[in-house]
């Protein structure tokens, strides 16, 4: 009896190398500590930690997070103890897991963003994701992430400091998102990653104020999920480059969508604050996916959505 | 994430119910002032999961109880759950009261649904001297009285419109209480403006004061950092996370603004 054929679930994002394309979205897994009591962190193919800056940020007044139809919107605003810390504490706790580490930065100036991706680029991390896109932080990475010379002036000005497979995170929040995709693969980004939050508001009319402290917040989960396929999709056809998609993923099935979209690994959040199981449990689905149709890697899927 | 049955479900008010959950592990592991995150149904009508209290514990029943107020539709969803069901939690997840010696003594104020935590909180100190202050809007709304009354020595209630007890709020029956008498604590669950009373009264008086602090949470397991409550930082203040760090607090910790 031989026994079947599972798929090689292994992948490379320029670089960055995984056992399988499932990866904890940014801001909604810590630094992977809480969720070590849940399931092996090993089984992940990446973690992208909590956005970091270069000092300690203390985030935005509560309340922070408003559910909405099929979401959530948050405002944290960037709370985290600042590079120094992460690569202190964080890193040694990470590598205990057989796990890629990619380090997510945040800055408010070019110069904020090429002093920490130089102070990345020498700690022990696999990849550096350059959240531009973040919508919390006022003048923060908004300004670059929402417009081609805003990101090409970023992007150009780390490209020369970084020494890690330099992937750059994008914001739904623009009228074209393959203009500023382009403009990152040209500037020198190996890898895109999106998308971000879609910037919301909830009111409670009762109270007559905004749910949120902070006004305005980001929209993530399964409500975003069509708006995210399709612009991974744009994306995946506009660049040379590899595409991470994420945005609303809550199974294997919305993974598969993704990869087929032209993703080359994915990222899930969200759906994790309801199902902390839904990250090794994707991991699984799509290995099902594949086997069930015959595609013999992970990498195969990539891009293989049959237009009409 | 568990799956505990229910064994029963039984209104206490007109819009409070209680749970009971057959469950050994809560039995063994829930410790007072822990909450569990509770998802409401796999609907997309309240999508994350909500934080209720571990209220009581029964060893002899093997049942754990968490007792609600119907407030939106994740409230409303799992009101309509029937005994015999199962429900998905985690927890008991955050940080218990810390208790008082033996011998010692203690005073609980809460206001309408922040009074369910401290039911287990009586429960589980049987050898110190206990006293519950319980404030309600009114009549209707007063729950778990004789639950209260015989977990105590004393129990004083308060209703806004003086339907039930006195007249006047929970921090009332505080404010005269330790004028008589110094308790080792005082524990206080209820609307912030209620708590913020209370922790005034008891620096007042110089007495130790623990606080459970509510907040809009996430992942609630301190992962996602959206429950933050200010909290005093050497001169300034920080934002700490009610989920891992709370939802119990050193009353004298917290920035009410
Ligand atoms: C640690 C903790 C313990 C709690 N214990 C109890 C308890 O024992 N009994 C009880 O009746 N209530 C308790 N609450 C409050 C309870 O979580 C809310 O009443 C409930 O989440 C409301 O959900 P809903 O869908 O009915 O209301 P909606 O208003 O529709 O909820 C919308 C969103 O806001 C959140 N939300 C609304 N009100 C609150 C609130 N006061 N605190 C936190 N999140 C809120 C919900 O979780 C949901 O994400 C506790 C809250 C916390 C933080
Ligand atoms: C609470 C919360 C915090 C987040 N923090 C960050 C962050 O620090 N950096 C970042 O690049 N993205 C952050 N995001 C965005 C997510 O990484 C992801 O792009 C987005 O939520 C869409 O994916 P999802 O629907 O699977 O959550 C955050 C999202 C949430 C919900
Ligand atoms: S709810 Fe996520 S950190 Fe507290």
């Amino acid at each position: 009896m031989s026994a079947e054929k599972t798929a090689d679930l292994r992948v490379n994002v320029a670089g960055l190398r995984m056992k399988n394309p499932v990866i904890a979205a940014s801001g909604t897994f810590g630094f992977g500590r809480e969720y070590a009591e849940y399931f092996d962190l090993s089984l992940l193919g990446g973690i992208s930690v909590k956005g970091l800056t270069l000092e300690p940020r203390m985030g935005n007044r509560p309340p922070r997070i408003a559910e909405t139809p099929a979401g959530v919107l948050n405002s944290v605003g960037l709370q985290n103890p600042g590079v120094h810390r992460f690569i202190e504490r964080e890193i040694p706790f990470l590598r205990q897991y057989d796990v890629a580490v990619i380090a997510n930065a945040s800055g408010s100036t070019v110069a904020d963003y090429e002093a920490i991706v130089e102070i990345l680029s020498d700690a022990d991390v696999d990849c550096i994701e350059l959240n531009l896109s973040c919508p919390n932080v006022r003048q923060g990475g908004m300004t670059f992430g929402s417009s081609a010379c805003g990101i090409t002036e970023v992007v150009t000005a780390v490209r020369k400091k970084c020494r890690k497979p330099l992937m750059v995170k994008l914001t739904p929040n623009v009228t074209d998102i393959t203009e500023i995709a382009r403009a990152s693969e040209a500037a020198g980004a190996d890898s895109l990653s999106l998308i971000n939050t879609v910037l919301g508001m909830a009111i409670d009319i009762e109270t007559r104020r905004p749910v949120l402290g902070n006004t305005v917040g980001g929209l993530s989960g399964p409500a975003v999920k069509p708006i995210a396929l399709r612009m991974v999709w744009q994306v995946a056809r506009a660049v040379a480059i590899p595409v991470v998609g994420m945005g609303g993923i809550s199974s294997g099935s919305d993974a598969v969508a993704f990869m087929l979209a032209g993703a080359s690994a994915v990222m899930i959040g969200t759906a994790g604050f309801v199902d902390p199981m839904v990250w090794p449990r994707t991991i699984g689905e799509i290995t099902e996916y594949l086997d069930k149709h015959g595609f013999s890697g992970a990498g195969k899927l990539t891009g293989a959505l049959e237009l009409w | 994430m568990h799956l505990e049955q229910v064994a029963g479900m039984e209104w206490l008010s007109p819009d409070v119910i209680r749970m009971v959950l057959k469950s050994e592990r809560l039995v063994s592991s829930a410790k007072p002032g822990q909450f569990l995150n509770v998802r409401c149904g796999d609907s997309y009508r309240a999508y994350l999961r909500r934080p209720i209290s571990i209220c009581d514990v029964n060893r002899e029943s093997g049942t754990a109880d968490i007792v609600f107020q119907v407030r939106g539709a994740g409230t409303e969803l799992l009101a309509g759950v029937k005994p015999g069901e199962f429900v998905d939690v985690m927890g008991p997840l955050g940080n218990p009261f810390k208790p008082v010696q033996p011998g010692g003594s203690m005073v609980v104020v809460g206001g309408g649904i922040g009074s369910f935590p401290l039911l287990l909180l009586l429960r589980t100190m049987p050898e110190v001297r206990r006293k519950a202050l319980l404030g309600f809007r009114s009549h209707e709304a007063v729950v778990l009285e004789e639950a209260f009354a015989s977990n105590s020595e004393r129990l004083e209630i308060a209703t806004d419109d003086g339907s039930h007890g006195q007249a006047g709020f929970a921090t009332n029956l505080l404010e005269r209480c330790l004028e008589q008498e110094k308790p080792d604590c005082v524990y206080v669950c209820g609307p912030l403006p209620m708590m913020k009373a209370a922790v005034g009264i008891c620096m007042h008086h110089d007495v130790a004061v623990q606080v459970s602090m509510e907040q809009r949470m996430g992942c609630g397991v301190g992962a996602c950092l959206v429950c933050a409550c200010k909290t005093r930082d050497g001169e300034g203040f920080a934002y700490t996370h009610v989920c891992r760090e709370g939802p119990v607090f050193d009353g004298r910790e917290i920035v009410f603004d």
